[in-house]
């Protein structure tokens, strides 16, 4: 084994992670503002076909994605207006996303199925994409991948030592208390679905234009609600969710290679793996923190400023 | 035959607005499993339905339903068929065996054909394309254009339609590269491209240069663009997803037997069989070979595909070992449609074991 | 326009809002429909109606409507007391496969006794999947809703296993498949020429019994403050944990039965692919039928009707599957958004009518 080996599965391992660190970023963002968006799933799919048909028409990949990230926040809209306006149950509100969603996302696409257009090309960094193991893992990856890293640092940032973040999370913590403060608790609850509609759009880009440049139907394949389980894996930690979706890629080309090593492991016991390791880390989150842990307070919960 | 109607009002613009002509067309219905959209598998059957359509014009009525569950949900589709006046009607997939023999009890006088599977009926056929002839010659072509000796194979699950086509592949590489081997991954899935993808990858990471896959989605043959490898297709010609990479495919042409069922049911000749065609009937073919390929390859190619078409040759013809070396099929023996039928073990060259 | 909180719920609304979303459907529909370039009553007809113009189509919607109602109980008591069990489909999915396998044990068993057991092995596999979850919650204070989701992934692939491996049909030709089940491993079907089982009965029966409970006992007062708060649960002397025990275990057992309906119904045998998604429909389910026995009985023929309706546009106008999609998601989204109506009301900028209420509450939406 040597190192352009371990090179390579960095590399594959990042790009494997790339579409659920997009939408898992965006789905703790909705969820420490206290909004819990079961839909996204729907809208990486819808965020995947809108995406190939705006680059397959227009022929640029720019508004390839910029259509992605604008679908997915468009069908979060209709979420965002009857989870948090109209103050429905989110749970089902979401689930009504997925289902719409997949159906908008085949509806749309139909006409674009077996298309083929040349997907997003990786661009090196000069020097820096020489560095012995990182550097082609982090560095020699397409204009998606490198935005996504952007966007963690940026949402890094922003929770870690801004106002902005303090707010989001007071806002997801004790919403009455945010709004005695004075703080719009439904604007910004919006902008944090908004957002997480646009990451997941983002996510369904990269699946269409870059990892796999096609459409299909149901091309996301479960990947929204594996980022959903990912978001919980890192406890709402934007550090953790980077991490964590690299352990997730890693795990899933793990898996991949010891096949390819003849390992005789039964591939339905190991899909249980990523899952069942969640549950764990979910236990013991909330038995290091005598069972408070660290989900939102009021993840979940419809508010009213008026009550 | 038309139903009674619930509404009468609603029952004449039922019958002014469907498309009913004056000849009496047959009917022919499509039960899909995946949707049409699925770029392999489906969309392939939905492909050949449109070709017979045009060619059989008004003599023929076609419909389908996509994305039937192989569950309670596809005899339902069934039978609803068969009740709405359809007389000759496909179910493409092996799951919709059990509910199509079902649905054909109630319905004797409707002629069912079921793909990939081993059941019959009075009124039911199946069919199925020799899908591992055409493999074996594209396993001839990236046998020889293996420069590490190693093929990678990206498998949705260890049934054995697929066994079997992993198995032509390596014999037909071993034709033309007595030294190859092949690993094999399973992704337990048919339509997961980034799944797809990330496989070929880790395939190509333990040195495998050309790849090869049996699931839905060209995911493999973009990835051997990426990275400058090979690939063979399957389904279709998938040419267009890596004009570098695509060495050939091992294409379907489903429309050849739906021609000939629709025909035989027309004529009034239709008998259940079981209707297993290769690339002699034309229901299996290769894409055009890659101007990569040397020429003596493809002549070879061409040569074993004669030998096929004229009956000379097997895929499955002895001497034939497996992965323990010992021999599974003496010299001068092939192996029998029922043993093809339930492929579970490994020839040689193989790496790796069938998950169980 | 401005949004008012209501004193009270009005209770025409709750009866409304649901008519109301369905009337909204049905016009976006059409509109769609007309859209798509297809007329749009001949649609709605094929849609709606057609489906269930005769008794076998009626016996085919009742084939989709048992195993969603069963779930839908289950999860309806869960969601009154705020247990937010996303798990019907985990429970439904691991019960199938322990039911499956007994099912499998006693191909050759004759007597009474056969189904019962099977039936009470779904329950019971439902039941301990669904256990997981409590005592997630109970022990741990892990959230419903984030560990069924998981289980769910767990219980299918469990299925998958089972299905590619020990309980694959040894005479199947290595497919994915089990054997197929015997006569006395299968419900008793209500008529020789549809494929309704008793299961359906055994739905209603526990539908009454349901209400029964939620309507005229303790347990269901019990419940109904649970799902106001845990803490007032506790405060009054209820065993909050109990409850949320009781209530999972319940909705695990319901989801149990209703895999033994599918499964030793109209399938027949285990599959791979018995992952319908009837455990999320069902979620639906409840919503739609706003957690009211009648309510939910309502939903689940429509929404049932939604999916085979979808098979009939597909045959009779060749349009395409993800129609169901658009058309669920509308309703949902139309049912989710009529019930503001319930707790609100709509007022008029310059109504004359002096609102009462305008006073202690405060804009919501403008």
């Amino acid at each position: 084994m040597d190192i352009a080996f371990i090179d390579n599965v960095l590399f594959a391992t990042v790009r494997t992670a790339t579409p659920l660190l997009l939408v898992a970023l965006g789905a703790m963002m909705s969820e420490r503002a206290g909004v819990l968006n079961l839909g996204q799933e729907g809208m990486v799919l819808v965020g995947a076909a809108l995406a190939f048909i705006a680059a397959y028409v227009t022929g640029s990949m720019g508004w390839g994605v910029l259509a992605g990230a604008f679908a997915g926040m468009l069908v979060s809209v209709l979420f965002a207006f009857i989870a948090l306006s109209l103050m429905a149950n989110q749970v089902a509100t979401g689930l009504a996303l997925t289902i719409f969603g997949t159906g908008l996302s085949a509806f749309i696409g139909a006409d674009y199925v077996g298309q083929s257009i040349t997907g997003l090309s990786p661009i090196a960094i000069p020097l820096l994409s020489n560095i012995p193991l990182v550097g082609k893992a982090l560095f020699a990856q397409d204009l998606l991948v490198y935005l996504s890293f952007g966007l963690f640092a940026g949402l890094w940032w922003i929770m870690r030592s801004t106002r902005l973040g303090l707010i989001i999370r007071a806002v997801g913590e004790n919403p009455q208390a945010a709004h005695a403060l004075g703080y719009p608790v439904i604007k910004i609850r919006y902008l944090a679905v908004l957002f997480g509609g646009a990451m997941a759009g983002l996510a369904g880009a990269y699946l269409s234009l870059s990892y796999t440049p096609m459409w299909s139907e149901g091309i996301a394949a479960g990947r929204g609600w594996i980022a959903l389980a990912l978001v919980v894996f890192a406890s709402w930690r934007t550090q953790r969710v980077l991490l964590g979706a690299w352990l997730f890629g890693f795990a899933s080309i793990l898996h991949l290679l010891l096949q390819g090593y003849g390992y005789d492991i039964s591939p339905n016991l190991l899909g249980m793996l990523p899952y069942l390791v969640t549950i764990i880390v979910l236990v013991i989150m909330m038995r290091r923190k005598q069972g408070i842990g660290d989900a939102p307070r009021s993840l979940g919960r419809p508010f009213s400023p008026s009550r | 035959m038309r139903r009674i109607r619930f509404s009468p009002l609603l029952a004449i613009l039922a019958i002014l607005f469907s498309a009913s002509s004056s000849a009496d067309p047959l009917k022919v219905g499509f039960v899909y499993v995946s949707p049409v959209g699925d770029a392999g598998w489906t969309y392939m059957h939905e492909q050949a339905r449109q070709i017979v359509s045009e060619e059989f014009g008004d003599q023929i009525e076609t419909a389908f339903v996509e994305g039937v569950a192989e569950g309670a949900d596809s005899e339902r589709v069934i039978r609803k068929m068969a009740k709405s006046g359809y007389d000759l009607i496909f179910t493409t997939s092996f799951g919709y065996m059990n509910p199509t023999i079902k649905a054909a009890k109630r319905f004797p006088k409707v002629t069912f054909e079921h793909a990939t599977g081993y059941k019959m009926a009075k009124n039911v056929g199946n069919y199925m394309t020799r899908d591992h002839e055409a493999r074996y010659l594209a396993g001839m072509v990236a046998g020889a254009m293996s420069k590490t000796d190693v093929l990678g194979f990206v498998g949705a699950f260890p049934i054995p339609e697929v066994v079997r086509g992993i198995n032509a592949y390596m014999l037909g590489a071993q034709q033309t590269n007595p030294d190859i081997t092949m690993k094999v991954i399973w992704v337990n899935t048919w339509h997961d491209p980034a799944r797809e993808r990330e496989a070929a990858e880790s395939l190509m990471l333990q040195g495998a240069d050309v790849l090869a896959m049996h699931t839905d989605s060209p995911a493999i043959i973009q990835a051997a663009e990426a990275n400058g490898k090979y690939a063979t297709g399957f389904n279709s010609d998938m040419s267009v997803y890596g004009p570098n990479a695509h060495l050939t495919s091992a294409m379907q042409h489903w429309h050849n037997m739906y021609r000939d069922k629709i025909q035989a049911v027309l004529d009034g000749s239709w008998k259940p069989t079981s209707v297993w065609h290769g690339l002699k009937q034309g229901a299996n073919d290769i894409a055009p070979i890659h101007s990569d390929v040397p020429d003596e390859i493809v002549a070879l190619v061409e040569q074993h595909k004669s030998q096929i078409v004229a009956g000379d040759r097997n895929v499955f013809q002895g001497p034939i070992y497996n992965q323990l070396n010992s021999i599974m099929v003496p010299e001068g023996s092939q192996m029998s449609d029922a043993e093809l039928l339930k492929f579970n073990w490994y020839v040689q060259g193989i790496e790796g074991k069938i998950p169980q | 326009m401005r949004i008012e909180k209501r004193l009270q719920p009005s209770r025409t609304m709750v009866l409304m809002s649901p008519v109301l979303a369905l009337v909204l459907t049905l016009l976006t529909g059409a509109a769609l429909f007309k859209l798509l370039g297809h007329p749009a009553g001949l649609s709605l007809y094929n849609y709606f109606i057609n489906p269930i113009s005769d008794w076998y189509g009626v016996s085919e919607l009742l084939v989709k409507v048992t195993p969603l109602l069963l779930c839908a109980i289950g999860l309806m008591l869960c969601f009154k007391g705020k247990v937010w069990n996303i798990g019907a489909e985990g429970q439904f999915i691991f019960a199938a496969l322990i039911s499956g396998y007994v099912s499998l044990q006693l191909l050759q068993a004759e007597g009474f006794w056969v189904l019962p057991v099977i039936i009470l092995s779904g329950a019971l596999a439902g039941m301990a999947w669904a256990g997981v979850a409590a005592l997630l919650k109970t022990h741990f204070g892990a959230s419903e809703i984030l560990t069924t989701i998981m289980l769910n992934y767990i219980a299918l692939n469990l299925l998958l296993w089972g299905v590619h491996g020990p309980l694959k049909d040894p005479d199947g030709y290595n497919f994915p498949e089990s054997a197929l089940f015997t006569d006395q491993t299968l419900l008793p079907l209500l008529s020789e020429d549809y494929r309704v089982t008793v299961a359906i009965y055994i739905a209603l029966f526990m539908l009454a019994v349901v209400w029964f409970v939620l309507s005229k006992t303790l347990f269901g007062f019990q419940i109904r403050v649970l799902g106001e708060s845990a803490r007032a649960a506790n405060f009054v002397g209820y065993n909050s944990k109990l409850l949320i025990w009781m209530l999972l275990l319940f909705s695990g057992a319901m989801a149990g039965v209703a895999a033994v309906s599918e499964v030793n119904g109209p399938v027949g045998q285990l599959i791979p692919t018995l992952n319908l998604g009837y455990g999320y429909a069902a979620i639906i389910v409840v919503f739609m039928g706003r957690m009211h026995p009648v309510g939910i009985l309502i939903a689940s023929f429509l929404l049932g009707l939604t999916y085979v309706g979808g098979e009939m546009v597909q045959i009779e106008q060749g349009m395409p599957k993800s129609i169901v999609g658009l058309f669920q998601g509308m309703l949902l989204f139309f049912l989710l958004a009529c019930d503001l109506l319930i707790h609100y009301r709509l007022v008029l900028p310059n109504s004359a009518i002096p609102s009462f209420s305008s006073r202690r509450s405060k804009q919501v939406v403008s």
